[in-house]
């Protein structure tokens, strides 16, 4: 693994004093999406180094293209995580990020998505963006892994740059699939009520 | 100023350290004889936590020693990570809202360094009033600028708490390795090592734990508040603080004390240890009840362990170089 990614790992890990739990759901290397709640800059950097060794290498973080590529450093950890850059404003037919998200992924890498589009600052999770179910569609071998990311807000809200060394809590829970007929709402629904649960275990 | 000087030379020290051990080894055994025996004669529970607390223990006393190996700058930095440990856990449990983020960050990482920096330096005069004098002002207006006014009063009184509790008051542990000290009987200056005063200290605070819980245990009958601790009643604080003084008096040899002088200290440390128990329960029982949710689980921990320390040592420290120090400046 890449040094600057080394490093940055063990400070997220560090700063967000994040204890992780696996509810029935195993650290396995299959191709997975974990998708998780939006509460702060650090979610997918402290996630991604959650995750085991072996699967944080084959795990790609999805993040907005506009944010990562605004300035030289943040080009650098985006590519030293091996972030899969998506572009929010300009989504165009021919360049879908759905497809570009399945490109990414191979067939040896997972994914790690924010449903929610942006951060969220209210205490609720706001309604899941579509992409989740088509990539589901288009791959239905993926598991889907819920995560819910908890007190990051707190260790870094939104708008701030110091972050408070609080402790946080990663829960991953037991994957889900795209049903057979199931409607896109009542997918991206249940989807979310998967992440919104783990909050109460 | 600080020297790192080898604490472990006193005979005296060393004795206490080993009997430590000693009693150390013997806990750790018989905690693994009694969950070896697997026939429902023994509460798994309370085996459990009678096995996390020796490995508390052995925690403290690794922290003791490698202090007394470092010197009191090593000691120093050890207390200020489980400081800055114990104010995450603080903070993790206590709401906050948005507005109260940078007032935190001057908290974690001005306030708490600094106070210990302080300590390291023997700066008597500022360790002892910068956070509840300095931070006190500070806490309220820094929250104040960030604009939000919603329980401005609460949210400011619970940061300074849990700086005052997991900072200021533990801070003053490592303090008591520098006081230079004289016997009562003559004025002389005192032989001993600061180290064993330590150590005398940390194991005074522990065995008042220990032993108001045993008692409580055996003839507790009276709760003194129910709301608050289930647990502690009056036979339990009234038999811990008398066996923890005669403990205490029994080991006077370590100390600058005479024998009821080290009678006294130890009935106080067991006094404020029981003071900081209850507080500390108190701030659990009431964010336990109003917000179950939000407490971030696995995390409580060294919090648990250092309440008594916390409360005992401010006024261990204060006594002890209001009465034995030989220059009080």
């Amino acid at each position: 693994m890449k040094l600057t990614a080394q490093v940055l790992s063990l400070a997220a890990k560090l700063i967000s004093g994040a204890s992780v739990r696996w509810l029935n759901c195993d650290p396995e290397n299959y191709q997975r999406i974990y998708f998780a709640n939006h509460t702060s800059h650090l979610d997918a950097l402290v996630l991604w180094a959650s995750l085991p060794r072996h699967i944080r290498t084959l795990t790609r973080p999805v993040a907005a293209r506009d944010y990562w590529e605004k300035t030289r450093l943040r080009r650098h950890i985006a590519s030293q995580l091996n972030v899969v850059l998506i572009d929010r404003k300009d989504i165009k037919v021919h360049k879908s990020p759905v497809k570009f998200m399945i490109d990414a992924m191979g067939e040896t890498h997972s994914l790690i998505v924010f449903p929610e589009g942006s951060r969220n600052t209210g205490e609720e999770m706001i309604a899941f963006k579509s992409g989740l179910y088509h990539l589901a569609r288009k791959r239905p071998d993926l598991e889907l892994v819920p995560v819910y990311m908890d007190n990051l807000n707190r260790v870094l809200p939104r708008g701030e740059f110091l972050p408070v060394p609080l402790l946080s809590c990663i829960t991953i829970g037991p994957p889900i699939w795209l049903e057979n007929d199931e409607k896109k709402m009542d997918f991206l629904e249940r989807a979310r009520e998967s992440v919104q649960r783990l909050k109460e275990v | 100023m600080l020297a790192a000087t080898p604490l472990l030379d006193d005979v005296r020290t060393q004795w206490l350290v080993g009997i430590l051990l000693l009693l150390l080894v013997t806990a750790s055994l018989l905690g693994r004889l009694i969950s070896g025996q697997a026939d429902g004669t023994v509460n798994v529970a309370q085996v459990r936590t009678f096995r996390h607390r020796v490995r508390t223990w052995w925690m403290m006393m690794s922290i003791l020693v490698a202090s007394f190996i470092l010197g009191p700058i090593g000691a120093v930095v050890l207390f200020f990570f489980v400081s800055f440990w114990a104010l995450r856990e603080f903070i993790t449990m206590t709401p906050t809202r948005g507005g109260d983020h940078r007032t935190l960050f001057w908290v974690f990482f001005a306030f708490t360094p600094l106070q210990y920096v302080l300590i390291g330096m023997n700066e008597y005069s500022l360790f002892s009033i910068v956070i509840p004098v300095y931070a006190s002002l500070f806490i309220p207006a820094r929250i104040a600028i960030s604009g939000d006014e919603k329980r401005f009063l609460e949210r400011s009184a619970k940061i300074h708490v849990g700086l005052l509790i997991c900072v200021y008051a533990l801070s003053y542990t490592p303090a008591i390795l520098q006081l230079d000290l004289k016997t009562r009987v003559d004025g002389e200056p005192w032989k001993g090592s600061t180290a064993g005063l330590l150590a005398f200290f940390v194991l005074i605070t522990q065995a008042g734990d220990v032993l108001q819980y045993g008692w409580g245990k055996l003839v507790g009958r009276r709760i003194i508040a129910p709301k608050i601790n289930a647990n502690r009643s009056w036979e339990g604080l009234i038999g811990g603080i008398c066996s923890t003084s005669l403990l205490g008096s029994l080991l006077w040899w370590v100390t600058p004390f005479q024998v009821w002088e080290a009678a006294l200290m130890s009935m106080i440390i067991a006094i404020m240890g029981f003071a900081g128990g209850m507080t500390m329960s108190a701030i659990k029982r009431d964010r336990g009840v109003q917000d179950y949710g939000t407490l971030v689980r696995g995390h409580l921990g060294v919090l648990d362990r250092i309440d008594s320390l916390c409360f005992a040592a401010p006024v261990f420290y204060h006594l002890t170089r209001h009465f034995f120090a030989t220059t009080t400046s």
